[in-house]
């Protein structure tokens, strides 16, 4: 267990090290590289005094919103793409076109359609966990085997008992990998969509830090976003082991 | 034959559509399963044989003929037929025990939870399976996974059993295994059965008849009867007859597979 420890801080503690390295060589300018207490300084410093908590809550809230609204669109629509072959064949391409399109270059079309408030934000957030996640979830269920259903209906299961009792469990594993991924994906965005004129949020921090040159605060916006982001993943991968324990490999 | 004809295939034919058009894969072929008898398909793979136990099964439909259960075509798929696939087709979402409850909770076999209970323990006591209820199938062997699907396909108590190449990926050694427990649930709770294969041992030793199929498109090239009483045991393969017997099957599947060999080798010249 100790072992197991050391070994999940091991590469923290190597990243931190050479962190400390850069900024004591001589390198490169010291005004350009702040060292790790001075950024635990500033952290500690935001959060106990300033911004920080309204900015990761502001964050927090736009991604679970935007994932959650793009999830519950792609889990139908991956479905459907998944599990009709003929359907796929032309709506592939398309769907591949939008998903190309980096969600940061639509920041000016979203402006002039959803003006700069919250909802322009999420509108982003939306779109980037969308195509994400239908990508996930139709490239699954596109993967089960057939088999399953003619078991069922061998044993006598109708239309509406094959989808209740064969279709939906099969289909729970391809959902948690798509949310997995669309909520990575989410944090990503997060900036981008926090460019469009946001007062709060972690992307914001970054954006009046860089144009202050506070290298330090840019450093605990980054670190932040990185860690909640793990946290997420983390719950999700742990709630997904509960969840589906029957399968053979846990993405 | 024990009369009447529970399984008939009637100048069955089925054909497929291809790229360069249709592909006659049976052609013309008819021949009865009685109540309670073991037939055996066998011949070359690839030949139709999973094609004949999939109209019978009710997943396709013959292009001309009939291929009637008691009389009736077969409409489409029904608990009347259990079916056993070679990859077993446990749902790995389900532990042992609610695979094999899975039939007994949909409505067309609905059980009362105490029959539930007893069928489902029943069905684990016959397949071995009993010190592993709350496992899911992650975590079994294939032997033990195709166990678990012979389990489930009993529990809806099917008058057939259709099987294609049941044990076509277990070992030798639990492939034997499986083939004395089979016969000898069948010896407790009898089935008419169709069993799909390509081994000549396993058809001499299970089947009561072995159907021997030609190359692609598919005929009946003979019908043999296996003489030896039901129970059988292992000694069975040591018996000198037994052993003439497989030869004579093996003879004759071996030319046929020299003749898809031959067609395959002329389709690609």
């Amino acid at each position: 267990m100790l072992k197991r420890v050391a070994l999940i801080l091991a590469p923290w503690f190597v990243i931190v090290g050479l962190w400390y390295g850069l900024a004591y060589s001589g390198l490169i300018n010291e005004a350009l590289i702040p060292t790790p207490h001075a950024v635990a300084t500033r952290f500690w410093e935001l959060l106990t005094q300033a911004r920080l908590p309204l900015d990761i809550w502001m964050s927090t809230q736009r991604v679970f919103l935007g994932v959650t609204l793009g999830i519950t669109l792609a889990v139908p629509v991956g479905f459907v793409l998944g599990w009709y072959k003929q359907i796929r064949s032309f709506i592939d391409p398309l769907i591949n076109f939008f998903r190309a399109l980096p969600p940061i270059a639509l920041i000016p079309l979203v402006v002039v359609y959803f003006g700069i408030g919250e909802f322009a934000k999420v509108v982003i957030l939306f779109y980037a966990s969308f195509f994400a996640g239908v990508i996930v979830m139709y490239e699954g269920i596109a993967q089960i085997s057939p088999i399953y259903v003619r078991v069922a209906r061998t044993l006598g299961a109708t239309d509406s008992e094959i989808f209740r009792k064969v279709i939906i469990p099969l289909t729970v594993p391809h959902m948690l990998t798509a949310l997995r991924v669309a909520l990575g994906v989410a944090w990503a965005t997060l900036v981008a969509s926090e460019l469009i004129a946001a007062q709060q949020g972690l992307g914001a921090l970054i954006q009046n830090a860089s144009s202050f040159f506070q290298l330090d605060i840019i450093y605990v916006g980054i670190i932040c976003i990185g860690f909640i982001a793990l946290a997420m993943d983390l719950s999700i991968r742990a709630f997904t082991r509960r969840l589906v324990s029957w399968q053979d490999r846990i993405a | 034959m024990k009369h009447p004809a529970r399984i008939s295939f009637q100048n069955v034919a089925l054909e497929f559509s291809g790229d360069s058009g249709p592909v006659k894969v049976v052609d013309n072929v008819s021949y009865e399963i009685g109540n309670g008898e073991f037939v055996s398909v066998i011949g070359p793979s690839g030949c139709g044989k999973t094609t004949m136990m999939n109209m019978v099964a009710g997943f396709l439909q013959p292009t001309s003929g009939h291929v009637l259960i008691d009389g009736k075509p077969v409409k489409g798929p029904g608990p009347d037929r259990g079916v056993i696939f070679q990859e077993y087709g446990v749902f790995p979402w389900l532990t042992v025990h609610d695979n094999i409850d899975f039939g007994l909770t949909l409505s067309a076999n609905k059980k009362s939870r105490t029959e539930r209970h007893e069928i489902c323990n029943r069905y684990m006591n016959l397949m071995g399976l009993s010190d592993f209820a709350n496992a899911y199938p992650k975590m079994l062997s294939g032997g033990m996974r195709q166990r678990l699907a012979i389990a489930r396909a009993y529990a809806v108590n099917p008058q057939f059993l259709l099987m294609d190449e049941p044990f076509g990926a277990l070992d030798a050694q639990t492939r034997a295994h499986m083939q004395d427990l089979l016969l000898q649930v069948l010896q407790t709770e009898g089935k008419t059965v169709m069993l799909i294969t390509h081994s000549v041992e396993e058809a001499v030793y299970m089947s009561s008849r072995i159907v021997v199929m030609t190359a692609r498109p598919t005929r009946i090239r003979e019908i043999i009867e296996v003489p030896f009483p039901y129970p059988r045991d292992p000694s069975l393969h040591e018996d000198p007859l037994f052993g003439q017997l497989r030869s004579r099957v093996r003879s004759m599947v071996m030319r046929e597979y020299a003749a898809q060999a031959r067609q395959t080798h002329e389709a690609t010249d």
